[in-house]
């Protein structure tokens, strides 16, 4: 099919905003994030997570500890395609130990990555607390995994591919929706 | 060769720097309370090794219980190999097992080309006669690159019995391939009569060598080379050719001496040499683990890898060039 | 061996590639060679005239070849080949006598067991086994072989080698060169000085440094070569090379006949073909002793067949079997069959290149090596070699269809090994007919009987 123009579902504000009010609900649930550490799933999780935390310095002054934890490795669907490049894991010094983890990714759709990601959780440590960032909830889980905070929630067909940019990795901040691109052979 | 690591020359750039970036991140695992992970879960990874090497199979066994593959022991000694069964018996025997990988060590050049004809799994070369050590090369690599930062433009000096070094030709190969400048150090009998058309510079004088040197990469010397008058005694080997404390002092602050073990104290290299700050001879050990995770996730992680590869692996990738993950 | 009752007419055969000519076989000769429809037999022809036409349109006709160097294994090791499989390989060849190289087990360095060769060829038919004699005795190195008794044997041996090894010490060397004057012997000698190719795999170079195999440098060969053609000299005795195969041994052929000695020289068909790259992936039907060499060397030797410095090709047809072949490179056997191949790889490396024509290939492949065997003179005409194809000659020739080509399938081959280099490669021309004394030993590319 001759490609069809994406369609823009957010656009910076929108995003912005988003943001915003997420560094509130966590800050409200978890009783002023003192005991909060933010760990991004590479490769959008990682951007989105930094500016979480930059926010609640700045408007709060209060310093949580962000970090990336990469899931490459903890995949379910490892032998459907060539080995994959790993992101980076960096783990705050301080550790995730008795600690509340905020997961934080750009786009939740099956499920599966953030299954994977509590799986790798468990290898590193014992948070007292698992909690789900997401910016984008697309719909169609595959398993029983819900997110705590979202930015928007986007009912979207299988078909349908949504594209998150961010300024630090894709020069702009958007969030795309466009039908599947079919791949011949 | 791209279901297999048999040799370094095979490698772009791409693949090598594929592994060390991987190797990077596996490396952080060691600092886990739980250095496991599940990736290569129910996949089987036999060590076949015909030559006496613990050091190596230990690397490759902890390699892959670290992604939690089971592993096999196959030691040539007290086995059927042992007996005169031929490599090729054993193969299909270790392909009937259902071997995913199969690391191998053996005396003859050339072993794991023809292995890889016998076994459907992916072939690790892990040093075939006077051939290739391409995993050693990568663990040099990596080491070189965490100690001083880069690889490219670097001065590498490989010092030694060139001739039977299978180090050394993966060294040359590898280094080349990620920019380094590499100069051979060797008695003229030590070198192999076309050393002129590999990529690298010739020095018959270590001396001369070390002020331009970031890299001294050590050989080992086998007592046996002087009864076949490959140099007149140690004594003479040592004298011009060793690393002692005199010739350290020549090195730039910034360089780093190095050894794929193990070692001749005294011989070619001085103890003190080797136990300075400057030696990474105890990191490359700990590295080589990681590298060797590299290279069996690398090979085996993904689908087109491995004897029962699932799903619709693309056949024709490269295995060792990565998918960017999304 | 009985004469043959048939008479056959060749008719339209290319006699040397050139003009189309009729050729009439009768018993164990030649009887008449004519323009097309000519002979005696012409005007009648069919089988009721009591003999058998064979239409050779487009096919050349050759004298039958001969092969100075064969290991036919037997007795010893029948696993790889026998005295009946391998001269049936040399039939389909199209060779008409074969020299059976002495490293069998045992060694055949008594008049008995060059005997027992002998006999084993005759009763097998298809093609003449001329026995070659041990130098030394067992290939030993150190003592002559009772080489006149074996000259005086019923296989009246007159080429001695100890091919596989080499005749290293130079005074038994010399000893051997001075001794075989009585009866006009010659040694042939396989040129490797054994200290220089000590655990040798692969000719010494590029290739060997990179693929970490042991080097078997030119200068073993050529040192060998240099030395035994100055014994010749200095003892008027006839020396023969085995499996010349540097460009540096074809330099001091070369000086060594412009001065006039009696130094003869031969170069298999792999040689003349193939180089050392090919070890590449390992594969052992590329492991050969004397070792493929660089393009450098095999430009060298079509060279010097081409201008007759080498005398012949020789094919060193090396039969082993699949075990001893498919394995690593280092334990793996040396050698390659060659007998089925030879004139294919000598079409396409020496003819197709324009560096010899047909009658050159017939001087090469069949007059000069029976003159080195000294078969072109035996006391019984019909028990000669290498004649010319004219009338009174024996009935020894091949019948060769240059327009065909196709792959080579060892599996097709009927040697017993399939250890060929040339699998799977495209070759040009097909043997459609050989004849021994008369009687077809291969019909339409097939053995007869």
């Amino acid at each position: 099919m001759a490609g069809t123009t994406p369609k823009p579902v957010l656009g910076a504000d929108e995003i912005r905003r988003a943001l915003s009010r997420i560094g509130h609900e966590i800050l409200e649930r978890t009783d002023g994030a003192t005991e909060v550490v933010l760990l991004g799933i590479p490769t959008r999780g990682v951007p989105l997570a930094r500016r979480l935390a930059a926010r609640l310095s700045q408007t709060e002054g209060i310093e949580v500890p962000v970090g990336s934890l990469d899931i490459t490795l903890y995949r379910d669907d490892l032998r459907l395609r060539p080995a994959r490049t790993l992101g980076p894991t960096e783990v705050p010094e301080s550790g995730i130990d008795g600690k509340v983890v905020i997961l934080v990714d750009d786009v939740l759709y099956s499920g599966r990555t953030v299954r994977a990601a509590l799986d790798a959780l468990g290898d590193i440590g014992r948070p007292r607390a698992v909690q789900l960032a997401v910016l984008v909830d697309r719909g169609h889980r595959e398993l029983p995994i819900r997110p705590d905070y979202v930015g928007k929630n986007l009912p979207t067909a299988k078909r349908e591919e949504v594209r998150v940019h961010l300024t630090e990795t894709d020069g702009q901040d958007c969030v795309l929706l466009q039908a599947r691109q079919e791949v011949a052979g | 060769m791209n279901r297999h690591l048999i040799s370094s020359a095979d490698l772009t750039a791409a693949d090598a720097l594929a592994v060390l970036d991987t190797a990077e991140q596996l490396a952080r695992l060691a600092e886990r309370p739980i250095p496991k992970l599940p990736t290569l879960r129910g996949r089987t990874v036999v060590n076949l090794f015909y030559e006496d090497s613990t050091r190596t199979r230990i690397s490759f066994e902890a390699a892959a219980k670290r992604l939690s593959a089971d592993v096999i022991n196959f030691s040539a000694k007290g086995s059927s190999v042992a007996k005169g069964e031929s490599l090729k018996d054993t193969a299909l025997t270790l392909q009937a097992m259902g071997a995913d990988a199969v690391v191998i060590r053996h005396n003859a050049s050339g072993a794991p080309h023809r292995l890889a004809e016998w076994v459907a799994g992916s072939v690790i070369n892990a040093g075939d006669g006077t051939h290739e050590h391409p995993t050693q090369a990568l663990l040099d690599a990596f080491t070189i690159r965490r100690r001083l930062h880069r690889l490219d433009g670097l001065r590498v000096a490989i010092v030694g019995d060139v001739l039977h070094s299978r180090v050394a030709r993966s060294n040359v190969w590898l280094l080349h391939t990620l920019g380094a400048k590499v100069t051979l150090v060797a008695p003229p009998t030590l070198l192999p009569v076309a050393v002129n058309s590999w990529p690298c510079s010739v020095s018959y004088d270590f001396s001369s060598v070390l002020p331009r040197t970031d890299v001294v990469m050590m050989l080992r010397v086998q007592h046996e080379r002087m009864s076949q008058a490959f140099f007149p005694s140690v004594r003479e080997y040592s004298r011009r050719y060793g690393l002692d404390n005199d010739r350290m002092a020549l090195l730039p602050d910034h360089a780093i001496v190095m050894h794929p073990g193990p070692m001749n104290r005294g011989v070619e290299i001085a103890a003190d040499v080797a136990d300075s700050p400057r030696s990474t001879i105890v990191e490359q050990v700990a590295n080589g683990v990681s590298v060797r995770m590299a290279v069996l996730y690398l090979l085996l992680g993904g689908s087109g890898g491995g004897s029962g590869a699932v799903g619709t692996g693309s056949a024709g990738q490269p295995v060792l060039s990565p998918e960017v993950a999304r | 061996m009985s004469g043959a009752e048939t008479r056959w007419l060749i008719t339209g055969a290319r006699l040397l590639g050139g003009e189309p000519a009729d050729l009439l076989l009768n018993g164990q000769l030649i009887a008449e060679v004519a323009e097309p429809g000519q002979t005696e037999a012409g005007a009648g022809a069919g089988s009721g005239s009591g003999f058998l036409v064979l239409e050779a349109d487009g096919l050349i006709a050759l004298p039958g070849l001969v092969d100075l160097h064969t290991h036919l294994r037997e007795p010893g090791r029948e696993d790889a080949e026998t005295v009946a499989s391998g001269t049936a390989a040399a039939a389909m060849g199209g060779y008409t006598v074969v020299h059976a190289m002495a490293n069998t087990d045992p060694v055949a360095d008594t008049a008995g067991v060059v005997e027992q060769v002998w006999r084993l060829g005759q009763a097998a038919g298809r093609c003449d086994v001329q026995p070659v004699g041990a130098v030394t005795a067992n290939l030993g190195g150190t003592q002559l072989a009772e080489l006149g008794a074996m000259a005086d044997s019923a296989a009246a041996v007159r080429v001695f080698s100890d091919d596989g090894r080499c005749v290293a010490d130079a005074t038994l060397m010399r000893r051997a060169l001075e001794y075989v004057k009585a009866f006009d012997g010659v040694i042939a000698q396989h040129a490797q000085e054994p200290r220089l190719t000590e655990g040798a795999q692969l000719n010494e170079g590029e290739i060997s440094a990179r693929l970490g195999l042991s080097g078997w440098p030119a200068v073993a060969e050529e040192a060998i070569v240099a030395r035994d053609c100055l014994l010749a000299a200095h003892v008027g005795s006839a020396l023969h090379v085995c499996h010349v195969s540097t460009a540096g041994s074809v330099e001091i052929i070369r000086w060594a006949k412009s001065k006039g000695w009696r130094v003869s020289a031969e170069v298999t068909p792999h040689h003349l073909l193939l180089t050392d790259e090919l070890a590449d992936g390992y594969d052992p039907v590329y492991k050969v002793n004397p070792p493929l060499r660089t393009a450098a060397d095999v430009a060298a030797l079509r060279e010097a067949l081409a201008d007759g410095t080498i005398d012949c090709v020789a094919t060193d047809h090396a039969p082993h079997p699949v075990e001893d072949k498919d394995t690593e490179w280092s334990i793996a056997a040396f050698g390659m069959t060659g007998l089925e191949t030879a004139l294919r790889v000598v079409h396409e490396a020496m003819v197709s290149t324009g560096l010899l024509d047909w009658p050159g290939v017939a001087d090469r492949m069949s007059v000069r090596p029976a003159a080195i065997g000294r078969l072109d003179a035996s006391e019984r005409a019909e028990l000669r070699h290498g004649r010319p194809l004219a009338a009174g000659s024996p009935a020894n020739l091949v019948l060769y269809d240059p327009a065909a080509a196709g792959v080579v399938d060892p599996a097709s081959h009927v040697s017993r090994s399939k250890n060929s280099p040339f699998s799977g490669m495209k070759l040009p021309g097909r043997v459609v007919a050989t004849f021994l004394r008369g009687e077809p030993t291969v019909l339409d590319g097939r053995l007869a009987r």
